[in-house]
């Protein structure tokens, strides 16, 4: 079998001089997998997130990313794995607000030269297309303020700045809360088709249990995460 | 680098209202403090332009500096004159080559008069060799003939052929204790020329003597208005004393010799300047007031960098946002910092750009007539190697102060991870 693109064991972490926040004996996203895990907010999803982007570091465990052991690499090599090979989507409030919508997708070349190199001089058109095939194709609309945006437009805008250059996995923190059930069954719908023409894994994480079905897979935080959540 | 500059420009461009403020504040600092220094530098080119050609000033030993005020720059009194026959030994030295007598102490309406010989308005020069020029007229022939400056025609609105009379002393009134018994005709005007020239009435060595005709106890003998002008014009007028001596050597390369001679002069005592020196050591007087003016406009350019600093940090709190997502897509901490460091840079940068090209514009603009008015040159010619210094050290501060802000980003980009945490 392939290596994982994120494999957990005996992960442990609380923030500086709290309480433990999240104890997973394991966890695996496996290549081309979509991967629905469903937590209610307070239960260390964001946290968990914030652990498999190398931003922040476990006191305990290990997590590998596309088979990296983060705690054995540096800040700066993190920083580079997760510019190079991650797209993050946030609930909301995902986007520069000073910056163009094709300069918000084109965000993470100026941070990654590998993506960078694999667009080329082609990365305005990718951008363009991406934004496209997320239905944001309206030469007015693309020079709007982004804060002018409306909130789907926005996350949509996040989620063609998430996969731009090819990264191996996306993660998406409840980016559908903020959208009506239609706008969130498309938006998804759309995330999960283009991640997988590029053959991303997706990590899409959400309190909301019934989005569960729109996903290969279905994980609990609740039972996975050793620490009880209720505290 | 470069992307990170372009996304601090953006992100300023963004917040254009604050940041214009604050580079308005950063652009009238420096102007000001350029303005300052353009001003010293103009005063003391000005300074320094006042008087040329002439090697030794001569007079009653005193103060150098002194000297160097009543005698070039009107301003104060000599408290001792050199007698006739002294000037006329010095006049005969061999190693002389010119001497131009002066004679001071009346005024006219707030006008210091000098009295001289017409060799004045030759060998007098001024701004490294330019001689003294008639705009209307003729240096004066007769005994009441007046050559006034620039400056006196304009503000008393004098014509040639008009009459003026003296005051004995420097008071301002014109009434009973002045020579109005003996009035002078302007018999020419001289061109601007921005120095203390401007502002005097000139009149000839014997006219001197002769409006002294009965006030020889120091005081107007009530007679005196009782002798007529013939009876004056009859009179020997060669004057008993002098207050100071102009002098040009045949060789510049005797001064030292010719002052320590002229300096140890047996007989009266005498005491010759170079001027150059006497100006140096006059500048060096106003240089702490200088000194003090120089140091308040860099407290003003500090102000302006505090400001800088203050804009970014109140940005902060409504940025972290920004700067999770900045992590999110990969920026490292050091881009973080880079970030706000560049940021401070920029508008100190444009700040002081925008201060020097202020400041240069409104020299153009005024600059004329400040050197018309105070004498005052102070046009550069365009940006000079001050504007450039002061442009880097400004960017170079606001980059230093930017580590501030740039720092509390640094250390939470390090504590938030990918969400806020409020």
């Amino acid at each position: 079998m392939a290596t994982p693109l994120i494999a957990i064991e005996a992960l442990r972490f609380a923030w500086k001089g709290g309480p433990p926040v999240l104890d997973i004996a394991h966890f695996r996203l496996q290549p081309g997998e979509r991967l629905f895990l469903r937590g209610p907010s307070g239960s260390g999803k964001s946290t968990l997130l914030g652990l498999i982007a190398g931003v922040l570091v476990p006191q305990d465990g290990q997590i590998r990313v596309l088979g990296e052991d983060l705690s054995a690499l540096s800040p700066a090599a993190r920083d580079r794995l997760r510019a190079d090979r991650l797209g993050v989507i946030f609930q909301m409030f995902n986007l520069v607000p000073y910056l163009s919508v094709t300069g918000n997708v084109l965000l993470p070349l100026h941070f990654s030269p590998a993506r960078r190199r694999a667009l080329g001089a082609g990365a305005e058109t990718e951008a363009r297309r991406l934004l496209a095939r997320l239905g944001l194709d309206d030469e007015a609309l693309l020079r709007r303020r982004v804060s002018d945006l409306s909130v789907g437009q926005q996350q949509r805008v996040a989620a063609a700045r998430a996969l731009i250059g090819g990264p191996a996995i996306v993660i998406a923190d409840e980016p559908t809360s903020a959208l009506d059930a239609d706008a969130r069954d498309r938006f998804i719908t759309l995330l999960s088709e283009e991640a997988a023409r590029t053959g991303a894994g997706l990590l899409f994480v959400s309190h909301d249990a019934s989005l569960a079905r729109l996903f290969d897979r279905s994980v609990d935080l609740a039972a996975i995460n050793r620490v009880s959540t209720s505290a | 680098m470069n992307a990170i500059l372009s996304l601090a420009w953006q992100s300023l461009l963004n917040r254009k209202g604050s940041v214009i403020l604050t580079i308005v504040a950063v652009a009238l600092s420096v102007a000001l403090f350029l303005g300052v220094d353009k001003a010293r530098t103009g005063a003391r080119e000005g300074f320094g332009n006042t008087i040329s050609g002439t090697d030794l000033i001569i007079g009653a030993p005193t103060g150098s500096v002194n000297l160097l005020l009543y005698a070039v720059f009107r301003m104060g009194n000599a408290t001792a004159e050199v007698s006739w026959p002294t000037y006329q030994q010095i006049a005969a030295r061999e190693d002389i080559a010119w001497t131009v007598p002066v004679s001071l102490g009346d005024s006219h309406r707030g006008f210091r008069v000098m009295g001289t010989t017409p060799d004045y308005f030759v060998h007098y020069k001024y701004a490294g060799g330019r001689p003294l020029a008639l705009a209307e007229g003729a240096v004066f022939d007769d005994l009441f003939d007046a050559v006034i400056g620039a400056e006196v025609a304009r503000t008393l609105d004098y014509r040639l052929g008009d009459e003026l009379t003296l005051s004995h002393g420097l008071g301002a009134s014109d009434f009973g204790s002045g020579h109005d018994n003996r009035p002078f005709r302007v018999s020419g005007i001289l061109a601007r020329t921005g120095t203390p020239v401007d502002r005097t009435v000139h009149v000839s060595l014997e006219a001197i003597t002769a409006i002294h005709v009965g006030w020889e106890t120091g005081a107007k003998n009530p007679l005196a208005d009782t002798i007529s002008e013939d009876v004056i014009r009859s009179f020997d007028l060669t004057p008993k004393t002098v207050t100071a001596v102009f002098a040009g050597l045949e060789r510049k390369g005797t001064i030292l010799t010719t002052r320590r001679a002229i300096n140890t002069n047996r007989g009266e005592p005498l005491m010759a300047i170079i001027p150059g020196e006497a100006l140096a050591e006059l500048w060096s007087v106003t240089a702490l007031a200088e000194r003090a003016l120089m140091a308040v406009s860099v407290f003003v350019i500090a102000v302006g960098l505090v400001s800088i600093l203050t804009s970014i940090l109140t940005s902060l709190n409504e940025r972290r946002r920004e700067m999770s997502i900045l992590r999110a897509v990969g920026a490292r901490p050091g881009h973080i910092f880079s970030l706000l460091v560049m940021e401070a840079g920029l508008i100190g940068f444009t700040g002081a750009a925008i201060g020097i090209a202020l400041i240069h514009g409104l020299l153009a603009l005024v600059g004329p007539a400040m050197q018309e008015r105070f004498g005052v040159a102070m046009l550069g010619g365009g940006p000079g190697l001050t504007d450039i210094v002061t442009l880097g050290a400004v960017t170079l501060a606001a980059l230093v102060i930017g580590a501030v802000p740039a720092w509390a980003a640094f250390r939470r980009s390090l504590a938030d991870g990918l969400s806020v945490r409020l």
